[in-house]
């Protein structure tokens, strides 16, 4: 177990190194992208530019660089953007909260609507909710999230905003939790339902599917014989295995959200996390915070990843034996 | 994944037989070819004769008659006509007065193009990659296992935008090839790669379990290279596998499209696309909130129609070929 685990964060290191180089290339090495344009302000002489790529290293070979803006990142702490000259890691940890009261929220809601949902329409198989739910999650999958975002917010914040059922939805903005839970809570509504509902469909469909499946296994039965109550079959036997697939999934999924999907739902809703800093930076083609944003998003996607396949392992007792 | 037999010979027969029997099927073919059919022989058709506005057409000074009375296209304090049943402007003007219905036949266009085309890029790459590194085994599939991993690895958006906003600077210049910053190709390439290794995994995965088959034995027996046994043994068995993937990827490549472009780094900015139509719309959702709904919805339907497709022809062709992507 220690040395899978071990095996496990030596990939995850080397994947970010592959990415950092590989953005570092991108970047690079496809032409277009001098900075020292950029820095030099509005009318540069020749000597400014000069001045400045000396000053900034760009006239170094491209490892130096590299490995410069690797120190810069991970060792002294203190990259700054080529727009503003900001620094990039305290724009980052303000968004971090952000980021994740919006991802974690909306990953509660899902998964308990999702199984919920899945487990009622597996066991009433057939019936009206199984297929409102077929429905629903093939919606879910097809509607442009940012679209959902935005003509929500449009709806319930301005056109029907005078409705006393809706009125208290705040028009985007973000409050921290420590300062009013309540607030926090209200501005992160919308943004929380956007994110989930494109989820919702789709976990009931994996549960309710796993649940048909696990429900005939040989294990169900021998429960079953063994005369243990339905409900405890249920729980006990039959949940307990058909949630496996949603757990890799989740994996899957919420490592995709904070580092992927959030960059489409922030600017809507001004949220200000990462998201919304990634989607400034991307307007503005400022390297040091895309690369700071990319390593982050795919440290998210491969630990949650790693995470997924360790609770298989954890839960599902067939798998430790292979 | 657990063994599947490939599907038999006379295999897309018996689909075929059992598409038809599938309303759900039927009905979002018939939508999609209306969609198709609006969008390329009848985009310029009802240009010529419905309405003389083309898609990037102004017309802030002009009014049209409804009712007997004259209505400006733009009103004075710069709100464009909204959505009504008449020729011109059936779904209302933008603030520079050009009629939302026309932009979102032309923009159908586009979407439609970047995601049908990156699809087949997509998968075509998927398949060599993934054929290869199966059957070759050894270095070459580490090495492409490892590739593929990388980007998968990427968060998708952060990845495409990226290679977006680095390719539209000054577009791609590799050796002779050079494309501009303002080509099409560019969206179609940098989707095509973010959603190579979704595709080619499963790929990789069934040609692995059909390489121990005896067919494969039989053709090796029987004096068959390796590029022959490739081509002619195992492309046919994941053609199936392949054909899903595509349709469900279309569906995925446009709302791919629609995202890059709302963050300005997917379709130039003055050529419409159903993306870049939301992202102008969005602009002024509070006064012509026409202009957001309207695309999106196009969007939704032709997504859905593609995924109870792509659903479908999985139950009939392979019902082993899942696909995931989170947008």
């Amino acid at each position: 177990m220690v040395r899978l685990l071990l095996g496990r964060l030596a990939g995850l290191v080397a994947v970010l190194v592959a990415i950092s180089v590989m953005v570092f290339v991108i970047f690079n090495v496809i032409p277009g992208g001098d900075p020292a344009l950029r820095l030099a302000g509005r009318h540069p002489t020749q000597q400014n530019i000069r001045q400045i790529r000396h000053d900034w290293g760009f006239d170094q070979p491209l490892y130096t660089q590299y490995f410069d803006m690797m120190n810069h990142l991970f060792i002294e702490r203190d990259l700054i953007s080529y727009q503003d000259q900001t620094p990039v890691l305290p724009a980052i940890r303000r968004g971090i909260p952000r980021t994740l009261s919006l991802a974690i929220g909306a990953a509660l809601i899902w998964m308990i609507f999702g199984i919920t949902i899945g487990v009622l329409s597996g066991l009433y198989q057939g019936r009206w909710l199984d297929r409102v739910l077929t429905v629903v999650a093939l919606a879910g999958v097809s509607i442009p999230i940012f679209w959902l975002g935005a003509v929500m917010l449009y709806v319930l914040t301005y056109k029907y905003h005078s409705w006393p059922i809706f009125s208290w939805i705040p028009p985007g903005g973000y409050v921290p939790f420590t300062q009013d839970p309540a607030g926090w809570a209200t501005h992160l509504f919308l943004p929380w339902i956007t994110l989930a509902v494109v989820s919702i469909g789709f976990y009931a469909r994996v549960v309710r599917n796993s649940l048909l499946d696990t429900r005939h296994q040989d294990y169900v039965r021998t429960a079953k014989a063994k005369g243990l109550s339905p409900s405890r079959v249920l729980v006990r036997h039959t949940l307990r295995t058909c949630l496996i697939p949603v757990v890799t999934l989740f994996g899957l999924d919420f490592g995709a959200v904070v580092g992927g999907t959030v960059i489409l739902i922030e600017p809507i809703f001004g949220l200000e996390g990462v998201g919304q800093y990634a989607q400034e930076s991307v307007a503005h083609l400022d390297l040091p915070p895309l690369m700071a944003l990319t390593l982050y998003g795919a440290f998210f996607v491969v630990f949650f990843n790693m995470l997924a396949d360790l609770t298989y392992l954890w839960l599902d007792p067939r798998s430790r034996t292979t | 994944m657990i063994d599947s037999p490939p599907v038999a010979a006379g295999g897309f027969r018996t689909a075929l037989r059992r598409l038809r029997r599938n309303p759900a099927a039927i009905v979002s073919a018939l939508v999609l070819l209306t969609i198709v059919f609006a969008c390329f022989p009848g985009a310029p058709l009802w240009v010529s004769h419905a309405c003389n506005h083309g898609p990037s057409d102004q017309n802030i000074q002009g009014t049209i008659t409804e009712n007997g009375h004259k209505v400006p296209v733009v009103k004075n304090d710069g709100t464009p006509i909204g959505p009504g049943l008449r020729a011109c402007y059936l779904l209302g003007a933008d603030s520079n007065g050009r009629d939302l219905f026309v932009r979102i036949l032309y923009g159908g266009r586009i979407s439609l193009e970047v995601g049908f085309i990156s699809a087949i890029v997509c998968v075509t790459v998927a398949l060599v990659l993934g054929i290869l590194s199966a059957y070759a085994g050894g270095m070459t599939d580490s090495a492409i296992s490892r590739l593929l991993d990388l980007i998968w690895s990427f968060p998708v958006y952060l990845l495409a935008v990226a290679l977006a906003t680095a390719f539209a600077v000054h577009g791609i210049a590799v050796g002779p090839i050079h494309v501009a910053s303002t080509s099409l190709a560019i969206p179609i390439v940098v989707i095509a790669i973010v959603y190579v290794p979704y595709v080619a995994r499963p790929i990789r995965g069934q040609v692995l379990s059909l390489r121990r088959m005896e067919f494969i034995e039989a053709a090796v027996a029987s004096g068959a290279g390796p590029v022959k046994i490739m081509l002619a043994e195992l492309l046919p068995n994941v053609a199936s596998m392949a054909l899903v993937f595509l349709t469900l990827i279309v569906a995925t490549n446009i709302l791919t499209e629609a995202a890059l472009s709302f963050l300005g780094v997917g379709v130039p900015l003055l050529t419409p696309s159903w993306g870049n139509i939301i992202e102008q719309g969005y602009q002024t959702i509070v006064t012509a909130p026409w202009l957001t709904i309207a695309p999106g919805l196009a969007i939704m339907i032709t997504v859905v129609s593609l995924n109870v497709l792509g659903d479908a022809l999985r139950d009939a062709l392979d019902p082993h070929a899942r696909l995931r992507i989170r947008q």
